[in-house]
């Protein structure tokens, strides 16, 4: 037995001198088709940055024409060409596709690859101990084609009839046929075609990281001692999973239509001077169909933030969690009834009243387990010993705007009290609030927390404090008056309120609106330029920037490809062991076992000291059949 | 001008930030790396956040008197201010929620702020008050779900059979407008019928076409029940009249509907809101191309008298446009014998 091990140790080091002779791989190998996750990661980010600031340019052209309707944009003209009229006002259509590409541009392009694209792909095998995702392979394959389908969708701003303009739910008719608007001819043949690689993508992307935390834990990391980071990861990669292909199957009956004349959302329409031939078919088939991705679209984009600020929050309060089990408890009921929730979206689409009753209570249903992890964060917060470190102000910045726009989820979840609030800028305050800051500001407490580990260097904490306070303030100047402007009626994706005597207000507001919106897109500028300056200027991180427990600090500072140069760690406990009483310091990494801790230990770890963590010894010195990739 | 004022105030905006940044930045290099990971700016922010808090909340309250006639418009249907005392009393629930979680979030972390000689609470959790937060907020919920039922229930009821019907059909980019004539029956459409003329595709081999008429404004009459027959012609549209609280889609190839009361009329709006200009309007929700922002409709709301007075004055569709009938008719019938 004994001479067996000896020989398993032999093999195992003569694995590890391999290692060392891989030689550094190409240029292109390295950077560009690159199978690493930490690479593929930044790829993400970038890319992900990079549509921020389009999405985030559209969103204030279109706040000057909301704001200062009679301003005179001729001074655009050198960007926008065409787009700016004779009398220097902004296109009508071309309003309405700013406000299409903003919306899809934030929601696929930004917060659901650049978030969950990022920070699954870094976080995932560096968390749960693993060399990399499952499969490289196919991990690089939903990289590029993430990358071609941005290729299409930012091509399509270029082209003469512009780019899809029906709004970023591309309801039929309007989206099917067209002679309705310019932006439903070629602009909207390119988005469908960029979506459906962009679904091809994230199901890649989604399918490898469920393998690859199905499979890939290290030795002694059960479920019930993963980082909520990952916990929340996987949830989402479960609803991209089963959601996105009902997306694609919408999609794809939406381009027979365009295409090859069939009828699956068009009904008796006359446009253009002449009847269409199609009958029988139904545009709510699609809202339902849309909206069973789009509800749960809300949760991929929302679930990365959530588990990334959990992380974030505990180790900077220096305290455990507050109700880890609660946590996983309330990500699960929020999974299994985002998608059940979906025709809250359509109240007043005409569909059977009884349906909306269903949904209504459905819909707030989902609101208790939210409440619950909104509770957990303050009382994890509660008697801490909290460090405002950027990423933590980015964290509590979250928690403000998902309790600032979930509140007022209750009233629009709420059927009757919809009807008023539905599509006007009640609704835009609180989708901006709950879902696109709230995620928004997660990912950049991800940014600034993982930075370190991404880059082998520090962010500049002052210039990260600026670029919070600028932001969280100017977020709030933007959509909080918005929830005034929404409940007086104002209807959303218009392009001037001032035909109607009904919304012939708040002209003020909207300009205070427009100016905020500005200032907060300046203040990106700060942190672009405190992110590249830093990716070659900064200081050198050390080991653990954050004294945090999990196990992606157990590597190298530039960890290579395989992450770790030796064996795996094992995990022996939870992440959450803050300011443990009795223990030297405020944090015990989940590498330490029980064994080494007697001073802090609680009763029953006490038992697992001398029971499981024996067993994960043991396990470690037999290391698993794949190590020898590496 | 406003054009060149905004690119100077940005260039300006960028050149301060690029000023601050290599400031920041080269202070920051002649520093070094400070020795202790918490320094000075954690009370900062810590006090930020209160500030933040009470200028937050401040204004809020501030605006919120101060606009308070301008947000939600003065409900003129009976269900309308059920909706609203709906509204506002959610609003109200949600607004403590909000309240008092933003005070633990905002006032707590100053004074729970690093400081080395302390240790944080060992608390992990306390299935009590777990317990305790997962359940109240259900019941809150429940409540509130269960009254908007209720609501939601009696709106969606089928309308009463003595309902004026007004049919509403939204094409790119306006309403046209329907009322079934001294027959009280809407006569049939078919979206084939649709001309240049014939705008709503009425089928004239329906006779109950004959007398409805279409007017370029909607009226109704005060207290009684008014049920729209909302339909498209050519993409989605959508019904919206702010102050009746009224909103449904109009979808092409599926009728939709939505049925009101009326109490107030506009002669009584203007009163109250002192506004002699104010008139009812019906807007469009539902993006629909590049006219969505300007479907007007204008909608008054008559006295029962004076409304019947209105009705009785207005003159056939088929009346005014006789020859257009008598053509259509004529090739039908063309067709008819050509079938026979």
């Amino acid at each position: 037995m004994a001479t067996a091990q000896i020989d398993l140790e032999k093999v195992a080091h003569q694995h590890d001198d391999h290692h060392e002779e891989h030689h550094e791989p190409s240029f292109i190998r390295k950077y560009i088709f690159s199978e690493d996750h930490k690479m593929i990661a930044k790829q993400y980010l970038l890319t992900g940055i990079f549509w921020a600031v389009i999405g985030g340019l559209m969103s204030v052209t279109f706040r000057l024409q909301l704001g200062f309707p009679d301003a005179d944009l001729t001074w655009l003209k050198p960007v926008l060409g065409e787009w700016i009229t004779a009398q220097g006002k902004l296109d009508q259509n071309f309003y309405l596709a700013l406000v299409t590409m903003h919306g899809t541009i934030m929601v696929f392009f930004v917060l659901t690859a650049g978030l969950s694209g990022t920070f699954s792909n870094f976080l995932i095998p560096l968390q749960i101990g693993a060399r990399d995702m499952a499969s490289g392979f196919l991990n690089m394959l939903s990289y590029w084609f993430f990358f071609l389908s941005s290729v299409i969708m930012f091509s399509s701003i270029f082209i003469s009839t512009g780019p899809a303009g029906g709004g970023w739910v591309i309801y039929p008719p309007l989206s099917a046929l067209p002679e309705a608007a310019p932006g439903s001819g070629l602009g909207m043949t390119m988005w469908l075609v960029s979506m459906a690689l962009f679904i091809a993508s994230s199901l890649l992307g989604g399918i490898n990281y469920i393998t690859t935390i199905i499979n890939l834990r290290t030795n002694g990391l059960s479920f019930a001692k993963l980082p909520l980071t990952i916990w929340a990861f996987f949830l989402t990669a479960v609803l991209g999973l089963l959601s996105f292909p009902v997306l694609f199957s919408a999609a794809l009956l939406l381009i027979f239509d365009r295409s090859f004349g069939t009828s699956f959302y068009l009904s008796e329409i006359y446009i253009n001077g002449q009847p269409l031939h199609n009958t029988g078919g139904s545009p709510i088939l699609f809202q339902h169909l849309f909206w069973f991705l789009g509800h749960p679209e809300v949760y991929i984009v929302m679930l990365p933030g959530l588990g990334i600020t959990s992380e974030i929050i505990a180790t900077n309060s220096r305290k455990p969690i507050f109700g880890y089990r609660a946590m996983i408890g309330s990500l699960l009921a929020i999974a299994f009834l985002a998608f059940i929730v979906w025709a809250h979206h359509m109240f007043m689409s005409g569909m059977n009243p009884f349906l909306g009753t269903i949904f209504m209570f459905l819909t707030l249903i989902i609101a208790v387990p939210s409440a619950v992890k909104v509770f957990n964060y303050l009382a994890t917060m509660w008697r801490g010993n909290i460090i405002f470190t950027p990423a933590m102000l980015f964290s509590i910045g979250l928690v403000s705007f998902f309790i600032t726009g979930g509140v007022t989820g209750i009233a629009l979840g709420n059927s009757a009290i919809d009807i008023q609030l539905h599509d006007t800028y009640f609704v835009v305050a609180h989708f901006h609030l709950v879902m696109g800051s709230a995620s928004f500001f997660g990912m950049m407490a991800g940014i600034y927390h993982w930075f370190p580990k991404m880059f082998g260097r520090m962010m500049d904490e002052k210039l990260g404090y600026v670029h919070f306070w600028l932001t969280f303030v100017g977020v709030y100047m933007v959509f909080f008056p918005m929830h005034y402007i929404g409940i007086a009626g104002f209807p959303r994706r218009y392009y001037q309120w001032s035909n109607f005597d009904a919304f012939n207000s708040f002209g003020d507001l909207n300009g205070f609106i427009s100016i905020a919106a500005i200032i907060t897109l300046s203040a990106q500028f700060i942190f672009m330029f405190n992110f590249f300056y830093s990716m070659y200027k900064g200081r050198l991180a050390p080991a653990n920037p954050w004294n945090s427990n999990t196990l992606e600090w157990t590597t190298p500072r530039f960890p290579g490809h395989g992450n770790w140069p030796g064996q795996i760690p094992s995990v022996y406990r939870w992440p959450y062991d803050y300011s443990k009483p009795g223990a030297k310091e405020d944090f015990i990494p989940q590498t330490v076992p029980y064994s080494e801790t007697p001073e802090s230990n609680l009763p029953h770890e006490v038992e697992i000291a001398k029971t499981v963590e024996l067993e994960i010894k043991e396990r470690a010195l037999h290391p698993p059949h794949d190590e020898h990739h590496y | 001008m406003s054009g060149l004022l905004l690119i100077t105030g940005g260039i300006l905006v960028i050149a301060v930030f690029v000023l601050i940044y290599r400031i920041l930045a080269l202070v920051n290099i002649a520093r070094g790396t400070s020795a202790s990971h918490v320094g000075y700016s954690n009370k900062v922010n810590g006090l930020l956040f209160i500030l933040f808090f009470f200028v937050g909340f401040g204004l809020i309250a501030w605006y919120s008197g101060k606009a308070s006639e301008f947000y939600l418009p003065t409900a003129a249907s009976d269900h309308g201010l059920e909706t609203d005392k709906l509204f506002w009393t959610t609003t109200a629930v949600t607004f403590v929620v909000f309240f008092l979680t933003h005070i633990v979030l905002f006032l707590t972390p100053y004074f729970f702020r690093y400081k080395a000689n302390r240790k944080a609470l060992w608390w992990p959790d306390n299935t009590k008050l777990e317990v305790a937060w997962t359940v109240v907020p259900a019941i809150v919920l429940a409540v509130l779900v269960l009254t908007g039922w209720l609501a939601w229930r009696d709106i969606m009821s089928p309308a009463p059979k003595d309902s004026v019907q007004v049919e509403i059909m939204g094409k790119q980019f306006n309403w046209h407008v329907r009322y079934p004539g001294k027959d009280g029956v809407l006569g049939k459409y078919n979206f084939r019928k649709v001309d240049a003329t014939n705008s709503m595709g009425m089928d004239f081999a329906d006779k109950h076409n004959d007398d409805d008429f279409q007017p370029n404004e909607i009226h109704i009459p005060k207290g009684k029940p008014v049920l729209l027959k909302i339909r498209a012609r050519d993409v989605l549209h959508s019904v919206f009249m702010p102050h009746f609280r009224v909103k449904m889609d109009a979808v092409p190839g599926m009728p939709t509907q939505f049925w009101f009361v009326p109490n107030k009329t506009t002669a009584e709006m203007r009163a109250e809101l002192n506004k002699p200009e104010f008139n009812y309007e019906m807007a469009c929700t539902e993006v629909c191309g590049s006219g969505h922002f300007a479907m007007k409709f204008r909608i008054v709301v008559d006295e029962p008298a004076e409304y019947e007075k209105w009705f009785a004055s207005q003159e056939a569709w088929a009346s005014l446009n006789k020859e257009y009938v008598a053509q259509v008719r004529a090739e039908a019938n063309k067709k008819n014998v050509a079938k026979k």
